[in-house]
């Protein structure tokens, strides 16, 4: 075994892969259901035993076991998942003590680990969570060539000891004039900068993971975590996330994928509808701009219709929370899934991109984004169509466990 | 040449005939905010004013256009009682007060934003400079009808030839630097603003003593002029207030010196709103997607709006944009809902309540015979997140149209989008240049 290997198989081991959930049982039954998996289900009934769900279907076709907990609502959808948040490491107040989305001491830290710094019990993980997002892909922002590590974990874990999907997800970089350096005479200035950086960056880490396999013959190498880290990007274990707006940057972006062979996940994308042909191409999943984000600077071209665009392109996308750096502090995946919905997604494919498509991106697939037989017990419930601002979130469902019945938008309910 | 000219007459004449002919929309559901809704409703408009409004039976006049617009929803033209569209600037960092700004002096009304108001269905709006300051200037409330100039946009002017418009103050931390000239602490920054109207109050009664008498008038004082149109009421102040102690010592200000004032904002409305509603003063208020970001924001909750109206306090909406963008104002009446306020109670926060907080309730915010037809047809229901804006009508005249794709950019954003270049009438040059080319 590979130091490098043995040395990921600790890493995980301390990070602490999270034991099997603690799940409840429950049964949710809703005047319709999306499963998402399949087609809504009028007076639908979903099913959960011990934290996953045991059947989906009609009401009239399942049998709910004497004396379970049972759950109504007009609506019920999978769980939301956040496609890429800074929720937990970039907290409420926005005071510095509560900000940890972004390290600012060099351009380059893959090192740093989303779960290292992730504040379960901030509000706006629980003002999420009542508004039915149970999984969150977050960690490091924007704002810096590689700014760390992100990770994907449900709102209802506050403490990074459980409910954690995957404790690494991708390793986050930004393009463009996000990762622009503020100080004078220090680097990345420029693009062309930014580009030799990084490109500088992985190629040490090839020479990294070159001389590691002449270490299997005997040889000694001291450990270098961010190589490390960027050895796994390099051998597509992990995804590089970058942050690009500008079609430019894009285009940028799928060049070194393609140079070094990097498994690639697009965040931002402002101008993203002007080279659907090239991420077509490239097949780079989309983790889109919220819906509303402000029109300035490198996201003033963006469009309401992007989400429209890239479902007839056939590009998977979802939505984002993102970072903010002043008000809303979070913004709600929900609502800007509800915008796009209405400029031309429309509800089918706006749910999906929601919920399914943003499971398959982050390769959670096989436990949340759909109500299916087998899959984790994560359900939200509303009085009406959840993509409505006049709808509410009634309760929201984690492993079979009611974590939440009303929203926090009227307050705290704790 | 002649193409082009032919082309900019044909625009000029129809605008006219549009304010002087008769314009018939029927079959639409209105909603004029004032009265029940319409199912199967009838507005008619004439000279920029609504002639009538009714059923299906309404008097349509002779010579009239009609219009069918059946299945759309027509409602008033919206009222942002706060908003920073058209690149807004006041005062700057020189001195916490500073009411001889005015806001007018920075504007630009070729700004993307102002068309994008446009698109989300604002026809009246206050411009306001920013909060970073005690009294950062005079504020100016535009109509957004078609035109690039202030006088074209002005709702009007005070005696003294300002636009007419507002005050806008603010308190809690964001006046608060931490030197120079501005407060460090919440009792300074009362005491500032106390000092300021007390000489206002001087000033005041100099001029009074002079009465007619040129000679015996006090040396003029632009900043002291414009207090002095506060204290007589004739300039409502605009109070950018959030925590609950805030928002009652602005209460306490204006029982000291009895001036006009609206609260804007207003986090923590849902603390105090039986305050606030005893006090009679009306509140502006915003919702944003989260709590925090700001911690006065760390309270705020969509229950703002419920409290309040539950109170019995006059209360608006605004979207400080770029806080929140223009187009999508009537959102803030949907978060509303969510929050538990009435459909009625928002549907005149996004309307009347505002003109009322703007003072300009006798012209806009309701459909009603006599008054500005400003007005919007929607292609769903306001609370909707699935209505679309498909047209704005400023005193009778079509000021956006989504059905064009030139202007249905500003709407759902795009490549130039943001580029403040908009000009109707040259974009039309552009076009009829192409022709004659």
């Amino acid at each position: 075994m590979s130091r490098l290997l043995l040395a990921l198989t600790l890493t995980w081991a301390l990070q602490g892969q999270s034991p099997a959930p603690q799940g409840q049982s429950l049964a949710v039954r809703a005047d319709l259901l999306y499963p998402v998996a399949g087609p809504a289900i009028p007076d639908g009934v979903v099913l959960i035993q011990e934290g996953r769900i045991s059947a989906v279907g009609r009401a009239a076709d399942i049998r709910i076991p004497e004396g379970l907990r049972l759950l109504r609502a007009k609506v019920a959808v999978p769980g939301l998942v956040d496609g890429r948040s800074t929720v937990g490491l970039s907290g409420l107040l926005n005071q510095p003590h509560d900000q940890d989305m972004l390290e600012g001491s060099a351009p380059l830290q893959p090192e740093l680990r989303a779960l290292d710094a992730y504040n379960g019990r901030d509000p706006l993980v629980g003002y999420l969570r009542s508004l039915g997002i149970t999984t969150v892909h977050t960690g490091h922002g924007p704002g810096a060539l590689i700014s760390g590590q992100t990770f994907i974990i449900k709102t209802s874990a506050t403490e990074v000891t459980s409910g954690v999907l995957k404790p690494v997800a991708m390793v986050a970089a930004t393009l463009g004039d996000g990762a622009r350096s503020r100080d004078q005479g220090k680097a990345p200035g420029t693009r062309a900068k930014q580009i030799a950086l990084l490109r500088s960056e992985l190629v040490g880490a090839q020479e990294y993971l070159r001389k590691l396999k002449d270490a299997e013959k005997g040889k000694e190498l001291a450990r270098d975590l961010r190589k490390e880290i960027l050895g796994q990007v390099l051998r597509r274990e992990l995804p590089l996330l970058v942050t690009a707006h500008r079609s430019q940057d894009i285009l940028s972006l799928l060049r070194l994928a393609r140079e070094f062979d990097l498994d690639i996940v697009l965040d931002g994308g402002a101008e993203a509808y002007l080279v659907l042909d090239e991420l077509k191409a490239a097949k780079v999943p989309v983790i889109l701009h919220p819906s509303m984000a402000r029109t300035y600077g490198e996201t003033e071209n963006q469009s309401l219709e992007t989400a429209a665009k890239l479902h007839s392109a056939g590009i998977p996308f979802t939505f984002q929370s993102g970072y903010e750096g002043y008000v809303p502090k979070t913004r709600v995946v929900l609502w800007e899934a509800a915008m796009a919905a209405s400029n031309g997604l429309g509800f089918d494919a706006a749910l999906r991109a929601l919920t399914l498509t943003p499971a398959q991106i982050l390769h959670i697939a096989d436990r949340v984004g759909s109500l299916e037989k087998g899959k984790d017990g994560d359900v939200a419930l509303y009085d009406g169509d959840p993509f409505e601002t006049t709808s509410h979130c009634v309760g929201t469902v984690i492993n079979g466990i009611l974590v939440s019945e009303g929203e926090e938008t009227r307050g705290p309910v704790r | 040449m002649t193409r082009l000219l032919y082309a900019l007459t044909l625009v000029a004449l129809s605008s006219l005939q549009a304010q002087e002919q008769a314009q018939a929309f029927i079959g639409a559901r209105i909603i004029p905010v004032e009265g029940p809704e319409i199912l199967d409703g009838v507005l008619v408009v004439q000279g920029g004013k609504v002639l009538a409004l009714g059923g299906p039976d309404t008097a349509i006049p002779a010579g009239a256009q009609r219009r069918e617009a059946r299945g759309k929803v027509i409602m008033p033209g919206l009222v942002d009682s706060h908003s920073h569209v058209g690149s807004a600037e006041g005062a700057d960092s020189s001195a916490p007060i500073q009411p001889e700004v005015r806001v007018s002096d920075s504007l630009n009304l070729r700004s993307a934003s102002i068309m994008r108001a446009r698109a989300g269905g604002i026809t009246t709006v206050n411009v306001m400079p920013g909060s970073g300051h005690l009294l950062s200037g005079q504020t100016m409330y535009l109509k957004l009808r078609e035109g690039t100039t202030l006088d074209v946009l002005a709702m009007g002017r005070l005696p003294n030839g300002s636009y007419l418009g507002g005050m806008k103050m603010a308190n809690g931390t964001n006046p608060r630097r931490p030197s120079g000239p501005f407060p460090g602490t919440r009792a300074k920054s009362v005491a500032l603003v106390r000092e300021q109207f007390v000489k206002a109050q001087e000033y005041q009664r100099k001029l009074k003593e002079a009465g007619d008498d040129p000679k015996k008038r006090p040396a003029r004082d632009l900043a002291m002029e414009a207090l002095v149109e506060v204290l007589e009421g004739k300039r409502v102040v605009h109070h950018h207030t959030h925590r609950h102690d805030d928002i009652l010592t602005v209460l306490r200000l204006q029982q000291e010196f009895g001036f006009k004032v609206v609260l804007h904002h207003v986090s923590d409305a849902w603390m105090v709103a039986d305050e606030i509603a005893k006090s009679g003063v009306g509140s502006s208020i915003i919702f944003i997607d989260s709590p925090g970001g700001k911690l006065e924001t760390k309270d705020l909750r969509l229950t703002n709006g419920a409290a309040l109206e539950r109170a019995g306090a006059l209360v608006g909406f605004h979207t400080d944009d770029g806080v929140t963008d223009s187009r999508w104002f009537l959102r803030m009446a949907g978060l509303a809902v969510r929050g538990g306020m009435s459909r009625q109670g928002a549907l005149e926060a996004l309307t009347l309540s505002g003109a009322k907080l703007l003072d300009l309730q006798s012209r806009i915010g309701s459909l009603k015979p006599g008054k500005d037809a400003d007005f919007l047809l929607l292609s769903a229901d306001p609370l909707s997140v699935y209505a679309h804006v498909e047209e704005t009508w400023v005193e009778g005249a079509k000021v956006y149209d989504r059905a064009d794709p030139r202007q249905r950019l500003y709407a759902v954003g795009g490549l130039g989008a943001s580029h403040d270049t908009y000009d109707l009438s040259r974009l039309l040059e552009e076009e009829a240049m192409e022709t004659y080319e």
